[in-house]
């Protein structure tokens, strides 16, 4: 598996400090769990967040420490977990939310052979789904009206310009215009989070057109 | 470094592969304030985090807490939290550290970076009340047996981390931090300091630079 199409700074950043909603996080997740390289630059901006949270300081309540620790009295410490045999075509994120693997989804019809499943997420942010695109048939409805990330996870779709294979993530906006399309062979499963919002308007439309250009 | 033998291609990175090296393997104690050079003591948080682990040390705990837990209360108080808030929150992060001690890995992460990821999970949970989707656990997993190189390897790194960020001019490093403080868009900053948001984007991006830049100059001179 070879990906291509990788995150922007800016997201990965944003993802980092926690300013995304939900669902935008979740496709970065799932996108993360696929990809070495922006996982290990997701984690460098991590690091980023531990540096500037050594920087500053402040007086705790009294009493704080002897509270916490009579908190921390007899719990329970947490077992490492079992990683998951890697290859499902539903990375763990997505399962989570899903409630288990490609055979638990409850696709609902949208005609011509399309498929989609809603996600529930918790702010209204953006919202999250999965879309299913039999092979060779075009993707539906895709005027987009603000920030959307699409994340192929089987099968692969090509537009104008690109091909988008498992792993491979398309970061765009309300300026691209363009006729994706599933390759001949597999159907195409995508994760989809669109911006359905209000509070994030400033800051989203942004992500999409990468300032940082290193 | 093993991402970049696997994955040659770079894509539009913000920093250099030593950043990424450092982050991937990363480290462990991390000094109060990096800016203090004077203080030649340092304090090895992840030996404590790891007799936290295997002992349920409550002596190393209350150290990490000590250093810690202001840290975070501080931080949830800049992400817009109230100090009541932020005192109950900082407390959890620092419950969650003793429950949670068998998952750090100290080859990769600085306990400094694992407390933000902490602390930034329960702002989500505290001030947004939605979820944080976590990517995938890797195979690769936190090892009982820490390797040492790495482990001091990668405190080194995070070391020339935080220090190239204290080196930052103060304005760039004050956009970062608010970065991370988070519920901040960049309008909302440009709003504040009566900056326009093209200069602000370019101060970013010119932090991000610097910071790499520095990176690099810091791994060729070892």
């Amino acid at each position: 598996m070879k990906i291509k199409h990788h995150l922007s700074d800016e997201l990965l950043m944003a993802y980092a400090a926690a300013e995304l909603p939900e669902a935008f996080n979740l496709v970065i997740a799932a996108h993360l769990s696929l990809c070495d390289e922006c996982r290990a630059r997701s984690m460098a901006f991590d690091a980023l967040g531990g540096a500037v949270i050594e920087d500053s300081t402040c007086e705790m309540a009294a009493g704080s420490l002897e509270a916490c620790l009579s908190r921390i009295d007899g719990l329970e410490q947490t077992e490492v977990p079992v990683a998951q045999p890697a290859g499902a075509v539903l990375p763990a994120p997505v399962q989570d939310y899903v409630g288990g693997g490609l055979e638990a989804v409850k696709w609902r019809s949208l005609g011509m052979g399309v498929r989609q499943a809603i996600l529930r997420t918790g702010d209204k942010g953006a919202s999250a789904r999965l879309l299913y695109i039999p092979a060779g048939a075009a993707m539906p409805d895709h005027g987009h009206r603000g920030l959307e990330l699409t994340l192929v996870l089987q099968g692969a779709f090509r537009d104008e310009a690109d091909r988008f294979g498992r792993g491979d993530i398309e970061i765009a906006d309300d300026t691209v215009e363009h006729t994706p399309v599933a390759e001949a062979g597999e159907a195409c499963i995508c994760l989809v989070a669109t911006q359905g919002a209000l509070k994030f308007n400033a800051l989203l439309p942004r992500l999409a057109q990468p300032f940082f250009r290193i | 470094m093993m991402l970049d033998a696997m994955s040659p291609e770079k894509p539009d990175a913000p920093v250099g592969p030593q950043l990424y090296a450092a982050v991937q393997t990363i480290g462990l104690r991390r000094k109060g304030n990096l800016r203090l050079v004077a203080d030649a003591e340092q304090t090895d948080w992840s030996a404590l985090v790891f007799r936290v682990r295997d002992h349920q040390d409550k002596v190393a705990f209350a150290a990490l807490f000590r250093h810690f837990a202001p840290r975070v209360k501080a931080f949830l108080m800049k992400s817009g939290a109230t100090e009541a808030l932020a005192e109950e929150c900082a407390q959890d992060v620092m419950a969650t550290l003793w429950q949670k001690a068998r998952l750090f890995d100290a080859e990769r992460a600085s306990v400094a970076t694992w407390v933000f990821t902490i602390a930034r999970n329960r702002r989500i949970d505290a001030l947004r009340k939605s979820r944080r989707p976590e990517p995938e656990d890797l195979p690769w997993g936190p090892e009982p047996e820490p390797d040492q190189a790495e482990v001091f390897e990668a405190q080194q790194e995070t070391e020339r981390l935080g220090a190239a960020l204290s080196r930052l001019p103060l304005k760039q490093r004050v956009l970062i931090e608010r970065a991370y403080f988070g519920d901040l868009s960049h309008s909302e900053i440009a709003a504040e300091t009566g900056l326009p948001l093209g200069t602000i984007k370019s101060r970013i991006r010119l932090a991000l630079e610097r910071l790499r830049h520095q990176m690099d100059v810091k791994a060729t001179e070892r």
